[in-house]
């Protein structure tokens, strides 16, 4: 029970400090799960992304269900997307109820175009980071520099972009074994 | 019975919103159209409290819409509508991972994909970078974080309060 709880106030904490979609709580993520209490590798949390890309529902609720399962199995799930939905639910009702004229406030909105300066340089870190240790070799790069122009010049949906560089990498493997025969 | 039409309708986003939170928004139009629960204009507003709130966008949304639907229940029914396909799927993808992880084919594919998404979130961050890095101000204070970040390794939420200090001092 005690670890279920702490599962709950972990993604209680992470939820409570995204803005914005699922990849803007990576940096907060990885600081938690992979550097603090070593639950995944780097490797791993990347893979969990890919299929929390391409399974239904929300990234964020997605990637918190499938670390609290590995943890804890059903309710490690069940605590682990409840953890991570409570703060919107606490602090959107509260805006909803009472607060809605104070977003328009001034200094509020100062705060928030500072907190997305800072969840850009996270990610920046992250990106470089993560490439040091993922990307080497011809195919990677290739695949890298395909996903970002498919997605900035012809706006290919992200799923897509997912399902296509899998194909891609498991033709590419498939030549690899059956030139080595 | 509006809770459970709440439950209903939400649990389908969560099932066909694909992605990001961004990815509810055209199912939420939908609702408003066929429902009335919220107007267009409601959306719009919901739509930039929830990405400057904290959680998940997708979430917020549901809670948002589901607030005005139906009150304070409503808020809980439809986020736990949204979030509940997730929890299925997700339990079952798990499974399948624990057993075909070792497949060498499975290996080839996610070392294949890993580049993929580390595109999609450099994606992502430049977006995020298009509202808010309009001058130098906000390009200086870019470059002394992203220095603090990776020479000074403190958690995120220690740069998440330090750069809302700064944006309100700075006023930026």
């Amino acid at each position: 029970m005690r670890s279920l709880i702490d599962l709950l106030m972990l993604f209680f904490k992470i939820g409570l400090f995204t803005f914005g979609g699922g990849y803007a709580m990576l940096p907060l993520l990885r600081d938690e799960v992979v550097i603090r209490r070593r639950f995944l590798s780097e490797e791993e949390l990347l893979d969990l992304y890919s299929i929390g890309q391409c399974t239904p529902g929300i990234i964020a609720v997605n990637v918190a269900t499938f670390i609290g399962y590995r943890q804890k199995g059903v309710w490690g799930a069940v605590f682990a997307t409840l953890g991570m939905i409570l703060p919107s639910l606490i602090i959107i009702c509260l805006i909803a109820a009472v607060l809605s004229r104070y977003m328009h406030n001034r200094y509020v909105a100062y705060a928030f175009a500072g907190i997305r300066i800072c969840v850009v340089a996270l990610i920046a870190d992250i990106v470089y980071g993560l490439w040091k240790k993922n990307v080497s070799g011809y195919q990677s790069v290739a695949i890298f520099v395909g996903a970002l122009i498919l997605l900035g010049v012809f706006n290919l949906s992200a799923v897509w972009i997912v399902v296509l560089a899998a194909l891609f990498a498991l033709g590419m493997g498939e030549i690899r074994r059956y030139k080595k025969k | 019975m509006i809770y459970l039409l709440l439950f209903y309708e939400f649990f389908k986003i969560g099932l066909f919103a694909i992605g990001g939170g961004l990815v509810t928004v055209p199912f939420l139009f939908d609702l408003s159209a066929k429902y009335g629960w919220f107007s267009a204009k409601e959306l719009a507003d919901m739509i930039a409290i929830a990405e400057s709130t904290p959680g998940p966008l997708g979430v917020n949304m549901a809670t948002y819409a589901g607030y005005n639907s139906a009150g304070l229940l409503g808020a809980v029914i439809a986020t736990l509508g949204l979030v509940t396909p997730s929890v299925i799927v997700i339990i079952l993808v798990a499974k399948l991972m624990n057993k075909y992880q070792c497949n060498s084919r499975v290996q080839t594919v996610l070392s294949g994909i890993r580049p993929a998404v580390l595109a999609l979130i450099l994606f992502a961050g430049l977006q995020i970078a298009k509202l808010s890095l309009a001058d130098l101000l906000s390009g200086m204070v870019f470059a002394i974080l992203l220095a603090s970040i990776h020479f000074w390794k403190k958690s995120p939420i220690f740069y998440l309060c330090i750069s809302a200090v700064l944006g309100i001092v700075l006023q930026l």
